[in-house]
């Protein structure tokens, strides 16, 4: 262990961690295929892949929250197996969440420690001891966080500091960051990088998963591209290229949109100046009818937040929403339905369908007022709604009385899809509408959008995907923190246009 | 590392004072509880002198004693995200049960007999806490759902055995009633002995772990099953320890009231979850300290007093009782709205 960081004869050095032949499924879907992953000491190992490409599940198993199907996970030479995520914890296995889970009631230092606070006699918290070893992990890291203060109000930022302190305390030496870099300012991006930088150096195997390419040719010495599932590539970053790297991502031609520009109506969603404080700020734009705009931005641009003032889930402090000529009454989801407003959301399990209840229930659900009789709702009725609506969307599923929880996610998607398009919505709003979903499922989803938005239907899109978003939207609005900072027509729009202007650099080059 | 840190101060500055607002709001809360009361008693002593004389201060300790005891087991339970509804039955049972074993021991030391009484109530009460604890936790029933239940079975027990009897005073040995009634310049030697608990289980929460880990669980479930905290194991003992606490306050119920008959108690855990919201444990668990409970225990009974003394009508105490639970519930969600909203406020600012 004792080589430099950057020896030649890598191939001789025993890797820390080593995962084996990993093989996981959840349902129909395979979501990692035979991938081995080798980490070293003193090296930061950047994991790239498209969303859905395997990146989160490949973490949950190392975090020992999901055991995979085939393969070993081996540490220091040793075989562990990782029953749950205290068994990673002793193995040194250190995982740091793009959004960390902490305790908002104990403070900073009771964070890191709790469950193994340092004891004097008689087993009692030894608060100097946990004081002085915080301080110390912070000095380390280079930060300045009040370990006294309570985790309620820290940024994420300063969570993800809160994490890493507990990883050093913990001696890991095995470090996994989740995108940590996703929801962070430039400065505070500049700051972790410092703190991975020290991390490496003191002799911990990082691994860290980002989509922004630059970083991971500022910080990582190996990569790992992975795309649906398998793996692409390992090996060594020097003599990579972003060109290199972006190809083994995707795999494929980049389809050019097939469909030509839809002929575009009146306006359907006028927003004007919505503000909601410490959310978003200031966002004014128009969907016309026919038209599909994307709101494109990092996660926790406030794009979801907007689309949920829109559609009255939350309220808003300023500003207004027009449909179809009419103001929208402010918090009421059921005004906002009244107008013909539709939402999809981004959480289409706990938010979009009722599980338990059957296929043909959830379909019908939003359109039970027009299919009542007298007050009662028909099964009947109910069922060749649901069966004209499967046959559309050509929803794959064994009998529809099923439970909605049998389906694959493409077609539990369809589903709340057929759930909204049976009230004939004027304006759809969908929410991440292909996550987590195979790709030829999200072909369908897309020339759906396509197709209704050619029926007249104005449709909000919210996704981080790129290439979805290049693909199936007439405009692209992207935000960042809280503010709409630009607008791309479909011709202008490239992904590194739109990279830029969501992580700031738009900005910052023009000031 | 150094080229962050020009960088970094920047930002850190604003947040430190925002960090200080924090923390006085959290101390605010005790400290609030200490100011009402004492407005409270310089405010009534006005209006009638007779409030601070030792009788008057005598009899409101001794009201405190039996509820303060009970919010500790509560406050436990509560920080934990659970709820206790059981502990007036579990008193009203550990009364009589306790009270009527002076009845099977003729002939024995009143000393013995006392000491037996206190070991058979709190048996009483830990049998209930373990009933309690085990549903909430190996049967994973909200925990409200349970001691509701537990509160009429309890409650249910007492009545069948008592029947339409009761215990009466003079079937109680005489040193049994001194428990309650013997006091050093007016202050009870129970009000010291109940403060001396409540500074133990102070002392507990905050410097042992499993104490620390009430609060994690009550601050973040799933957080404190993630960081390998032993939820189950944690929450049965609060339990445990909330029906053993109530038992014992049922054997000094029997020591201050003599007579009792299967209403004892009943009603009595709304007053006691009463005093630990007003004293600043948050309901969904998390935050407070036992004693801000016990505190809140001491500002509820002094109201109750209050009330009295200045002639009000009893009538109207309970309605005041009620007011001030909004009152204390209001004005924590006004801070905690403040607070949030000026982070909120102080991002906006910094992205701009």
């Amino acid at each position: 262990m004792s080589a430099p960081a950057r020896t030649p004869a890598v191939e001789e050095r025993i890797p820390v961690l080593s995962l084996q032949h990993a093989s996981k499924a959840f349902g129909a879907v395979q979501a990692l295929e035979d991938v081995s992953i080798d980490l070293f000491a003193g090296e930061v190992h950047g994991l790239v892949g498209e969303n859905g490409a395997g990146k989160s599940t490949l973490v949950k198993i190392l975090a020992g929250v999901h055991p995979p199907d085939t393969g070993s996970i081996v540490v220091g030479g040793l075989p562990v197996f990782l029953a749950g995520p205290a068994d990673a914890r002793d193995s040194g296995i250190a995982i740091i969440y793009q959004e960390p889970i902490l305790f908002p009631d104990l403070t900073v230092e009771e964070n890191i420690f709790i469950g193994r606070q340092p004891l004097t006699t008689g087993r009692r918290i030894d608060r100097h001891a946990m004081r002085s070893h915080v301080m110390e992990v912070f000095q380390r890291l280079g930060v300045r966080l009040d370990p006294g203060r309570i985790a309620r109000g820290l940024s994420i930022a300063e969570q993800q500091i809160v994490e890493i302190g507990k990883a050093l305390s913990l001696d890991a030496k095995i470090i996994v960051m989740d995108e940590p870099t996703a929801a962070l300012s430039a400065v505070e991006v500049a700051r972790l990088f410092g703190v991975v930088d020290s991390l490496r150096a003191s002799g911990a195997a990082v691994l860290f998963i980002s989509h922004r390419l630059e970083e991971i040719f500022q910080l990582c010495q190996r990569v790992t591209v992975l795309r649906d599932g398998r793996l692409v590539l390992s090996r060594e970053l020097e003599g990579l290229t972003a060109d290199d790297l972006v190809r083994a991502m995707v795999g494929r031609e980049i389809v050019e949109r097939e469909s030509e520009q839809q002929a575009v109506g009146g306006t359907v969603l006028l927003v004007e100046r919505l503000t909601r404080e410490g959310f978003f700020t200031d966002v004014s734009f128009e969907v016309k009818a026919g038209e599909i705009v994307a709101l494109a931005g990092l996660v926790g641009a406030g794009r979801s937040e907007v689309a949920c003032a829109i559609f009255g889930i939350d309220s808003y402090d300023a500003g207004s929403v027009t449909v179809n000529g009419r103001g929208l009454r402010r918090g009421s989801p059921t005004a906002a339905m009244s107008a013909g407003v539709g939402l999809v959301p981004e959480d289409r399990r706990q938010q979009g369908l009722v599980m338990d209840l059957s296929i043909s229930r959830n379909v019908a659900l939003a359109s039970l007022g027009r299919l009542q009789r007298f007050g009662f709702i028909l099964s009947s009725s109910e069922r060749r709604f649901a069966e004209d609506w499967a046959v559309r969307l050509r929803l794959r599923y064994g009998r529809l009385s099923d439970a909605a929880n049998s389906l694959s996610g493409g077609n539990q998607q369809k589903v709340v899809l057929a759930k909204w398009l049976g009230r004939q919505p004027t304006l759809l709003i969908v929410d991440e509408p292909t996550r987590g979903i195979d790709i030829a499922t999200k072909a369908e989803v897309h020339r759906l959008l396509d197709e209704l938005a050619g029926q007249g239907v104005a449709i909000l899109m919210i996704s981080s995907e790129l290439p979805e978003v290049l693909h199936v939207a007439d405009r692209i609005l992207v935000m960042r923190e809280g503010r709409l900072i630009t607008e791309f027509t479909h011709a202008e729009a490239t992904e590194e246009r739109i990279v830029a202007a969501a992580t700031g650099q738009l900005e910052e080059g023009a000031a | 590392m150094t080229a962050a840190s020009p960088a970094e101060r920047a930002p850190s500055a604003g947040r430190i004072r925002t960090d200080r607002l924090i923390d006085i709001a959290y101390r605010l809360r005790a400290f609030g509880i200490v100011a009402a009361l004492a407005i409270l008693i310089v405010v009534t002593s006005i209006v009638q002198p007779r409030f601070l004389s030792g009788q008057e201060v005598n009899i409101v300790l001794g009201n405190t004693s039996i509820l303060a005891l009970l919010t500790l087991g509560e406050a436990m339970v509560i920080i934990s995200r659970n709820v206790d509804l059981s502990v007036g039955s579990v008193l009203g049972l550990s009364a009589f049960v306790s009270g009527s074993t002076f009845g099977h021991l003729h002939g024995v030391p009143t000393g013995v007999a006392i000491l037996v009484a206190f070991l058979v109530g709190i048996g009483v009460g830990a049998a209930c806490g373990i009933v309690n604890g085990a549903l909430t936790t190996i049967g994973r029933v909200p925990s409200l759902v349970v001691t509701l239940a537990t509160l009429y079975i309890i409650r249910g027990i007492d009545i069948l055995i008592i029947g339409g009897g009761q215990v009466v005073a003079s079937s109680l040995p005489d040193s049994f009633f001194q428990i309650s009634l013997r006091n050093f310049h007016n202050v009870p030697y129970l009000t010291m002995a109940v403060a001396v608990v409540i500074g133990i289980g102070a002392y507990y929460m905050r410097s042992y772990r499993s104490g620390r880990d009430l609060y994690a669980i009550g601050s973040n479930p799933d957080a404190a099953r993630l960081v390998g905290i032993p939820s189950g194991r944690r929450v049965f003992t609060a339990f445990v320890l909330s029906g053993s606490i109530a038992g014992a306050a049922g054997v000094l119920w029997a020591s201050k009231y003599g007579t009792l008959d299967s209403t004892a108690g009943s009603g009595y855990e709304l007053q006691v979850i009463a005093a630990v919201v007003i004293g600043g444990v948050a309901i969904f668990g998390g935050s407070g300290s036992v004693i801000g409970a016990a505190l809140g225990a001491l500002l509820l009974s002094t109201i109750l007093a209050a009330l009295y003394v200045g002639g009000v009508s009893p009538f109207w105490t309970q309605a005041i009782a009620g007011a001030m639970i909004l009152v204390a519930i209001t004005i924590d969600r006004l801070i905690s709205l403040q607070l949030t909203a000026a982070l909120r406020r102080r991002r906006s600012r910094e992205s701009t």
